[in-house]
């Protein structure tokens, strides 16, 4: 029996919306008060979603010890209380929760392994979320 | 393919009636929802559009459009209305939850632009909701 487990994490840090291929002005049409040169923050909330066979053994489809470890070093160490335009991954590229959303499952899909990676949710304030699921269509 | 969903509230009141079935069918099948001096629901909306990154932007959708939208066709329609008899196409249609989302889900449609909408999701309550995807 296939079963889908979500975990949900929190991390706080800071970004600014500014593209280097847009002019000034270009920019604040684009990301009005985001492209604040001063930058400012969210609290996010991930929601990482695994799903896999649930084991005969154990009743689980995957330790969860195992998840919180892969995420807290791979994402939370990384990026909470960070300004996410200073770090390497985001070089050349927009801070947004588009950009981010993929780059969470991209680092998880490469770092865990204990079950499949079904799904990542990126919460940037109670009113936006963004979901990315590497290409599956998704419910 | 990114997903990204917005979400607002508004507060309506409505009731269920047929017309074409008796009073005592519509309170058989409506129960308390027949009440004809109707009754109202704090409703949540979650709207999802899906797309690829744009490059240029790092956006799927610019999320001052979707707010916009929402505001236009959701927030300024149906807040604080009697949707039986304020909305139009709840004059010979039941408001109920599914057509509900299927009405906004029209709506959003017609003012998306380069949008592509995913799915409405619309609660009548925070442990009741309904989803639309369109005709598929």
């Amino acid at each position: 029996m296939k079963a889908y487990l979500t975990r949900r994490y929190r991390f706080c840090a800071a970004h600014r919306l500014h593209s280097e291929a847009m002019s000034e002005a270009e920019n604040l049409a684009t990301y009005g008060k985001c492209n604040n040169p001063h930058g400012h923050g969210h609290n996010y909330l991930l929601e990482v979603t695994v799903g896999g066979q649930v084991d005969g053994q154990t009743g689980m489809v995957c330790n969860l010890v195992e998840l919180d470890d892969v995420v807290g070093r791979e994402i939370l160490s990384r990026y909470d209380h960070e300004n996410l335009n200073t770090l390497p991954d985001f070089s050349g590229k927009v801070t947004t929760s588009e950009v981010l959303a993929e780059q969470i499952f991209n680092i998880l899909r490469r770092e865990f392994h204990a079950a499949h990676l079904e799904r990542v949710k990126l919460e940037e304030t109670s009113l936006n979320s963004f979901e990315y699921t590497g290409g599956a269509e998704m419910r | 393919m990114v997903y990204l969903t917005r979400k607002c509230e508004f507060s309506a009141s409505h009731y269920y009636h047929n017309p074409s079935f008796s009073p005592e069918d519509n309170l058989r099948l409506f129960g308390k929802c027949n009440n004809p001096n109707g009754h109202g629901h704090n409703y949540t909306l979650e709207v999802t559009v899906k797309g690829e990154i744009d490059p240029h932007t790092g956006y799927v959708v610019d999320l001052k459009v979707v707010k916009e939208l929402l505001n236009r066709e959701v927030m300024d329609v149906f807040d604080h209305r009697f949707l039986n008899k304020e909305i139009p196409e709840f004059a010979d249609k039941i408001p109920t939850t599914e057509n509900l989302a299927i009405s906004i889900w029209k709506r959003l449609q017609r003012g998306m632009g380069t949008a592509c909408l995913h799915r409405v999701r619309l609660y009548e309550a925070p442990d009741l909701f309904v989803d639309y995807y369109g005709e598929q």
